[in-house]
């Protein structure tokens, strides 16, 4: 018998890439490949277990099937369960065509019927019947992957155990020698990982499924709890079971790697740009939302979202709470018009109610219509709504797997959030915040028997954003943000901010008033002093006149006397030097002044 | 090698039809051929025929009577069909399987 079989091939397969030692062999499933490092170990049995309805057969069908299209590499399915027929119309559903593959010849189908009623045991025997097929079906196509789907149906069948289990350990070490990569199945035990302890013979690689219900919304989960010699990701990751198979999702593989731009991308609201340092936010990152009911979320979103359309780029608007025709309903009365974007399909809903499925469905959902629209901006209406659908920190990994997701093909992503009451910082979306690269906050100010929306930025990073508080109006033209006013008495919005501003305005207008009176009384009393100023002047230049007159009299009274005296003088013969000295020195004063 | 490799008993129309599923001359093998040798020619002289279909010779034939464990007897006739694994040493055993002794 030994001359039949092959020897062990380790790495022959082409597909396995060689990471870290252990040659690996890819599932193709998606997601797995990342999680485990490059898929199963190549060449070695690996055993996947979990409770019933949790995916184990397509996981091995999955990997079969992936095996045969997307790495030449053909297949053997030996199941003790379901018969070639029931296994083909299963994974039909979706979406393989294992009867084409079967067809062609990439993958062998072996339907194992055990029937404990018709069989007796009478002594000794072995399971050699069972390797004789194995061998019969791997060398037929020439197989490299081989799934065994349940072993566990043997306990059952055949009823001597420990010739079982001594026949098991040599059919493991058998398909290591025969070097193809094995998934085994089995089924979950209730101390340990399966039913009749197989992972005592498969020590290689060990993936358990796990279907849980939590608040009536079941989630699927994967771990990988032993894989020798290859790191992987010991966590659990939800996976789904999609129109396209299975796919795990994990939170950590995509990593912090992402390229950035320093595009920015208006809000559509220019005082909210203004207050993002005047550009608005950054193309590609998240954007949280939060806000108590009524505080204009939607609006605010949907204002961002016309913007964006209006420019020309696709939006795809997820919605988890209104109908799109309810939405368009409530946006035209703030005259925001978005039927023409969803005619030149630049806006595309998609409404969904959280509870219709699952936390892992809503994500491929979401996933699926992003791969198709290819959207620049998403916007999530509420990304709370989804608490519904599972635990917080079940919302998380998604948000953080769904912001990775969108981050890595640079996708502006805004997700609102509602909060409950009581003080909105100290809600649970603290968690969710931390992940968000803008947070805006929309809050209610009660008072003067009145509520009124305002908006802070609580962080914007990479930008020197405002700190300011602004009043944000809703009304039939749109949002518009003011400057509250803050005062003494604190922040004052609505009415209260009007009359405050009425209230300054009348005293400036007092002011002014004040002054111009005060101007007029002083413009009179400089008049008054110029007219004054005027009379003295008259009265100085009339005096320095009369002055000039007098001089000029007594000048010629001096002259007319020294002519007189020299003539008195010639007629006494007197000496005229000295008359002469003594007026001149008279005269000289006179001229002065 | 033949299919067939014994027919003790072989006449036309035989009322039990036995094939006995080996995998080469193992000990269990063997001894299970002898053992239904023994238990053929006391309970059921003249009236049977038995196959033995040796595995590493003819791998196909191991999914018609979905053979897992060898050595397998298989009661091809009278219907149903009955399998019967392990080398045959338990006499008792045998007979209920093969319905030729009510269970007690």
């Amino acid at each position: 018998m030994q001359k039949k079989r092959r020897r062990a091939r380790p790495g022959a397969s082409k597909a396995g890439p060689r990471t870290g030692g252990l040659p690996k062999c890819p599932t193709g499933i998606q997601g797995f490949d990342e999680i485990t490092g490059g898929g199963l170990p190549l060449g070695r049995p690996t055993l996947v277990c979990g409770g019933a309805g949790c995916g184990k057969t397509l996981f091995a069908a999955e990997f079969l099937i992936r095996g045969a299209v997307l790495f030449g590499e053909p297949g053997v399915f030996m199941s003790f369960e379901e018969t070639a027929e029931e296994l083909k119309a299963n994974v039909a559903s979706l979406g393989f065509d294992l009867a084409g593959l079967v067809r062609r010849g990439r993958i062998l189908l072996e339907h194992v019927h055990i029937e404990r009623s018709e069989i007796h045991e009478t002594g000794e025997y072995d399971l050699e019947g069972l390797f004789v097929r194995l061998n019969l079906a791997i060398d037929a196509i020439g197989a490299k992957r081989v799934v065994l789907d349940t072993l566990e149906a043997l306990f059952a069948g055949l009823p001597n155990e420990a010739i079982l289990r001594a026949e098991l350990r040599r059919l493991f070490r058998w398909l290591k020698v025969k070097g193809v990569t094995a998934v085994i199945t089995a089924e979950r035990g209730r101390e340990q990982l399966t039913r009749h302890g197989l992972e005592e013979y498969v020590s290689d690689c060990v993936v358990l499924l796990d279907h849980r219900v939590n608040d009536q919304i079941a989630t699927r989960h994967l771990r990988v709890v032993k894989y020798r010699g290859a790191l992987h990701g010991t966590n659990e990751f939800p996976f789904l079971i999609g129109d396209k198979g299975i796919s795990v999702l994990p939170i950590t593989s995509l990593g912090l790697t992402h390229r950035v731009s320093n595009d920015r991308v208006s809000t559509g609201i220019p005082r909210l740009d203004a207050m993002l340092s005047g550009k608005g936010f950054f193309r590609g990152s998240s954007i949280l939302l939060t806000g108590t009911p009524g505080t204009g979320k939607t609006i605010t979103a949907a204002c961002f979202a016309q913007a964006a359309a209006r420019r020309g780029e696709r939006v795809l608007f997820f919605s988890f709470e209104e109908s799109p025709n309810q939405i368009i309903r409530n946006m035209r009365s703030i005259g925001l018009r978005l039927e023409p974007l969803i005619r030149r399909n630049l806006l595309r809903f998609h409404s969904a109610r959280p509870t219709v499925y699952g936390l892992e469905m809503h994500l491929a959902t979401m996933f699926r219509q992003i791969a198709e629209f290819q959207p620049h901006i998403v916007i999530m209406d509420p990304i709370t709504s989804l608490m519904a659908a599972g635990t917080d920190s079940e919302t998380k990994g998604m948000v953080t797997r769904l912001i990775d997701y969108l981050k890595g093909s640079q996708v502006t992503s805004l997700f609102t959030s509602l909060t409950h009451g009581g003080h909105a910082l100290q809600q649970s979306e603290i968690a969710m915040s931390s992940l968000m690269d803008s947070w805006l906050l929309l809050q209610d100010f009660e008072g003067n028997g009145e509520r009124n929306r305002v908006l802070y930025v609580i962080k914007a990073r990479g930008m020197a954003h405002s700190n300011q508080v602004r009043e944000f109006l809703i009304s039939s033209k749109g949002i518009d943000l003011v400057d509250a006013y803050i005062g003494p008495s604190g922040v004052l919005t609505g009415s209260a901010r009007a009359a405050q501003t009425a209230q300054e305005t009348a005293a400036t207008l007092a002011n002014h008033q004040e002054a111009s009176r005060r101007k007029r009384e002083l413009d009179r009393k400089r008049s008054a002093l110029e007219r004054q100023i005027g009379g003295l002047r008259s009265e100085y230049e009339d005096s320095a006149e009369e002055l000039r007159q007098i001089d000029r009299q007594v000048g010629t009274r001096v002259r007319l006397l020294s002519s007189e005296r020299t003539e008195l003088g010639r007629l006494r013969h007197a000496d005229v030097s000295e008359a002469t000295r003594v007026l001149g020195r008279n005269g000289a004063n006179g001229l002065k002044v | 090698m033949k299919k067939i490799i014994s027919a003790v008993g072989s006449r036309k129309g035989a009322e039990w039809r036995l094939r006995l599923y080996v995998a080469g001359q193992t000990p269990k093998s063997l001894a299970a051929l002898s053992n239904l040798r023994k238990i053929c020619k006391v309970h059921l002289r003249g009236r049977y025929r038995i196959e033995v279909v040796d595995l590493l010779r003819q791998p196909e034939l191991s999914r018609g009577d979905q053979i897992l464990a060898i050595p397998t007897l298989v009661r091809r006739l009278p219907v149903p069909v009955r399998k019967i694994i392990g080398d045959l040493s338990n006499t008792d055993r045998v007979l209920v399987g093969l319905n030729l002794r009510p269970a007690c």
